[in-house]
């Protein structure tokens, strides 16, 4: 930490004046509303200090030298940021800034055993394992002190920066957790709250005199938790026949029913099963969601684009549901996927490219468990091989598979053990051999048996640790916060929501919905006028073609009336002719049959006459 | 695209409850160890609760609080050394993180000096009102950003507590008013203040007088009947419906009686012990309140997020 030949900045020493200062009022033990005063004090006195780690410096070398005397009660946290002071009373042990840590026991002030702030439970032993450079127990801390310091920087932003720094503050105050020194976080938390928010609140601690009961809160989350039921979405892509059926039934210790498909496949598509487990009195809602049909194409350009729909249709249909206006999370079946099993080929020598193709895809929507399956087809010296070709590969490229999380402390040490055999190498089977003397999930050869729970044989055991015993929790988290909430900024983006509009101004979103619903009614409603005055225009359009058809219709009329009427004129005429042809031809009928009649009577005379004539011949009076 | 694909449009590939066939496990897989993850993960993220008291002045609400948290949350006022009552109603908010066993909780208590203490009360639940909306309308905001924190700071009002002053006779305007008002936005706790100015008897007539105005006046207060989510959480709400409201009795110096050393108050018939089971439901109240408020403030909330987007 500091070596003797650090040289204190000109404001430390300052800094070590105030603390003297503080250190002396606390150890008053009738100070019982120091505390809001030395977190006050203590706020000025940081505020003025130049970097964390001078200040830190500065204050763990004047805690140093003034813990030193018996009647200073101090508890020191880690010095990476913000070295916090508890004003209580009460065995403390505090560490001396060296690796080796020595707890040294102060003697409690005489008369402050019964003080209102007595020492509670989280102001004991702090324990510490060794320098832990920018340690994870820290991560509030420096955040708390980043945030005060930043929050002190940016005041003049406005509200939500003040709003940022108080929340984050406040979550550092909460995510304490075993964190040594509660108080100061509380008391980064205060300077926060105090620098960034002008509010009547500070935060402080409070140390319980006797039970109260809400240490039963936890124990009530989770009852309640396991009463609703858990949800758990596991995706599993790789090709067909890789195993992922089979080792979804060894994983979970059961027969999914299910029929093995076939290579004819002519694309992929994602088959989504549901199934209830209960184990003690946990309920599981598991869902395998399978690709089909998987590497089976001649053409695989578009592999993995059904995979990323569906992905991206779980996390449409959770937004939809979370903007509801009467929504019920609660009893929403989550479909969205918390873990995905990447079935790798046990080729031996690297990725394809097609399994590259489709983890980048997919990294930023899921998280991405690699494993190698069919893992008793490679012999153990190629498997290392296989392994850090497969992992360099998915870092040269870029690929952001699931870390399995270490801030955690009890489950840190195991996460990082496991990470080393990313990816892990599983051999599934429901099929029992007898091993020994009892049956075991095994693959029996000709050669040997390969046991699914041996250790040595593959990595099946570590899988499921991983991803059931250890991380379910986390990798349903990791989902929420990171993958969906990126899914969610992208599409609100892109409907053209914003935060803040170009004056930098904080738009609400239900601003902006009134803003495009209107938009979206105006528009409506041009289109409608649009239509109707079409419409008009048609009618008018249509009406005046009728009307010329009616005129001309018309006018045919009116020509054949004509025409008809001339014609039967014609006719008329025609007819007169005929009559008079016929009267004509009656007279002259008349007539020459009256001619005929005298022609006969003549004729009768003639003949007598002829006969005289005859009988004298030469008589001719012709 | 493929025609033969199946459509992986969340209506249909999304599986619907009835279908998700019971499963026999033959074996131990460890499912079960969600159940520590879960518990780390909350003891890690600690808890909120904020809590607000009205009544009026000398009620001893300050004096319940310290009782309830077993702290200094409030400072006590002394009735010689009191502020004069202000002129209008003000909201003041102390923040605390108090922890027990591991579990972290970060209480903010509101205290409402003024209410009810003018010679005019008229909407004097306004002020009240609108903090409260505020603070819904703060989260709320928070939670519609697009980028939006990893955890929200929860300031919503998870619990009204209600001081009733002991007169024994019924409801006043004054407090059914406020109680209607106030049922509908947030979980109203009503207590009776000062019971021990009250006998036994007395104070059940006057419970069951509390009670009938209440159901006259269709106030619901906490635990809320249209929340009950199954039969376990009837009964037992049903059994703590039967004891609203809770007769307190706040007491924060520390006394001997028979050798023990208790919390109580000292007159000269008698020391009142405070928070032990037989007597005013202290202890009742706190385990309810801080046992399903947390869960009933959510519930609120779903209420106001709906009301607040359709109006």
């Amino acid at each position: 930490m500091l070596s003797p030949q650090t040289r204190l900045a000109p404001v430390s020493l300052h800094l070590l004046r105030s603390l003297s200062c503080l250190v002396k009022r606390v150890a008053e033990p009738e100070a019982r509303t120091s505390a809001p005063r030395i977190l006050l004090g203590l706020q000025h006195v940081v505020e003025r200090g130049v970097a964390a780690r001078v200040q830190a410096a500065g204050v763990s070398v004047a805690l140093e030298r003034v813990v030193s005397g018996p009647t200073a009660t101090f508890a020191e946290g880690e010095s990476c940021g913000l070295s916090p002071l508890t004003p209580a009373g009460g065995p403390h042990a505090i560490p001396p800034p060296t690796a080796s840590a020595r707890a040294r026991r102060l003697t409690p002030l005489p008369g402050e055993a019964n003080g209102p702030f007595q020492a509670g439970s989280h102001v004991a032993l702090i324990k510490r394992e060794g320098r832990r450079r920018g340690g994870s127990r820290c991560r509030c801390l420096r955040a708390g002190a980043g945030c005060w310091q930043s929050a002190a920087a940016r005041e003049a932003r406005g509200r939500r920066a003040g709003a940022g720094a108080r929340a984050r503050a406040g979550a550092a105050a909460s995510v304490g957790g075993e964190h040594p020194g509660a108080a100061g976080v509380g008391a980064a938390a205060a300077m926060a709250v105090a620098v960034g928010r002008p509010s009547n609140e500070e935060l402080r601690n409070l140390s319980l005199s006797g039970h109260v009961g809400f240490d039963s809160l936890p124990d009530q989350l989770v009852n309640k938790s396991t009463s609703q039921g858990f949800c758990f979405n596991i995706l599993c892509v790789g090709e067909t026949g890789i195993g992922k059926s089979t080792l979804m039934d060894t994983l979970f210790n059961t027969k999914f029913e299910s029929d093995p498909a076939t290579h004819n496949e002519p694309g992929v598509r994602l088959k989504a099963r549901s199934y209830e487990l209960q184990e003690s009195n946990v309920r599981l809602k598991l869902t395998i969601v399978d690709t089909v049909g998987f590497g089976d194409q001649i053409n695989k350009d578009d592999s993995y684009k059904p995979i990323v729909e569906y992905i991206d249709a779980q996390f449409e249909a959770y937004l939809q549901e979370e903007l509801k206006i009467k929504r019920s999370l609660f009893n929403y079946h989550d479909t969205r996927i918390h873990a995905c099993l990447y079935f790798i080929a046990p080729t031996g020598h690297s990725l394809k490219s097609l399994d590259l193709v489709t983890m980048k895809k997919l990294d930023s929507k899921v998280n991405i468990i690699p494993i190698i399956a069919k893992a008793d087809t490679i012999a153990k010296n190629e498997l290392h091989k296989f392994k850090s070709k497969i992992m360099s590969e998915l870092v040269s490229n870029g690929v952001q598979i699931y870390q399995f999380p270490t801030d955690e402390e009890t489950v840190a040490e195991i996460n990082a053990t496991m990470s080393v055999h990313l990816p892990f190498a599983v051999v599934g089977s429901t099929e029992e051999v007898k091993i020994g003397n009892k049956m075991a999930k095994a693959r029996q050869y000709p050669w040997g048996v390969v046991q699914v729970e041996n250790e040595n044989h593959c990595d099946f055991v570590k899988l499921r640790e991983m991803l059931i015993r250890v991380n379910m929790e986390d990798l349903r988290e990791q989902t929420h916060t990171r993958h969906y909430e990126l899914y969610r900024r992208c599409k609100l983006e892109e409907m053209g929501f914003k935060d803040t509009d170009p004056d930098s101004k904080p738009f609400s979103l239900q601003e902006t919905y009134e803003a495009k619903r209107n938009e979206f009614l105006g528009e409506l409603q041009k289109k409608e006028e649009e239509m109707r005055q079409m419409f008009v225009m048609r009618v008018k359009e249509k009406e005046a073609e009728l009307k010329e058809a009616e005129k001309e219709l018309h006018e045919k009329f009116d020509l054949l009336k004509r025409t008809h009427q001339e014609e039967k004129k014609k006719v008329e005429d025609k007819k007169k002719e005929l009559e008079e042809e016929v009267n004509n031809f009656q007279k002259k009928k008349a007539a020459a049959q009256l001619l005929q009649s005298q022609a006969q009577q003549s004729g009768a005379q003639q003949t007598k006459k002829d006969k005289d004539k005859k009988n004298s011949p030469w008589l001719c009076t012709e | 695209m493929d025609p033969l694909r199946q459509s992986a449009s969340p209506c249909s590939s999304r599986p619907s409850s009835p279908k998700t066939p019971p499963c026999e496990m033959l074996g131990y897989v460890g499912i079960e160890a969600v159940l520590d993850q879960l518990k780390i993960k909350a003891m890690k993220m600690g808890f909120e609760f904020n809590i607000m008291v009205v009544g009026q002045s000398g009620l001893g609400k300050s004096t319940m609080l310290n009782t309830l948290f077993k702290s200094k949350v409030w400072k006590c006022t002394l009735p010689g050394l009191a502020m004069p009552t202000p002129q209008t109603l003000q909201l003041k908010s102390v923040t605390h993180v108090i922890e027990e066993k591991g579990v972290k909780l970060k209480l903010t208590v509101t205290d409402t000096p003024g209410f009810g203490d003018q010679i005019n009360n008229d909407k004097c639940w306004n002020p009240i009102l609108g903090y409260i909306n505020e603070q819904y309308e703060r989260y709320l905001q928070e939670e519609i950003l697009i980028t939006r924190q990893r955890h929200i700071p929860d300031t919503r009002v998870h619990c009204c507590v209600y001081f009733v002053p002991p007169t024994g006779h019924c409801l006043r305007p004054l407090d059914i008013e406020f109680l209607q008002r106030l049922c509908r936005t947030v979980n109203v706790v009503p207590v009776i203040a000062r019971a021990d100015s009250l006998t036994l008897e007395e104070r059940e007539a006057f419970r069951r007088r509390i009670q009938h105005n209440l159901r006259t006046h269709c106030i619901e207060v906490y635990p809320q009947k249209c929340f009950d989510e199954d039969i376990n959480d009837r009964i037992l709400n049903s059994k703590i419906r039967d004891r609203i409201p809770f007769a307190v009795v706040g007491a924060d110096r520390q006394h001997l009686v028979n050798g023990r050393c208790v919390l109580g108050r000292k007159t000269k018939w008698g020391i009142i012990e405070g928070p032990t089971v037989g007597k005013p439901t202290t202890r009742k109240q706190t385990d309810l309140e801080i046992k399903s408020l947390l869960a009933a403030g959510r519930t609120q909330w779903r209420t106001w997020r709906t009301v607040s987007f359709l109006c």
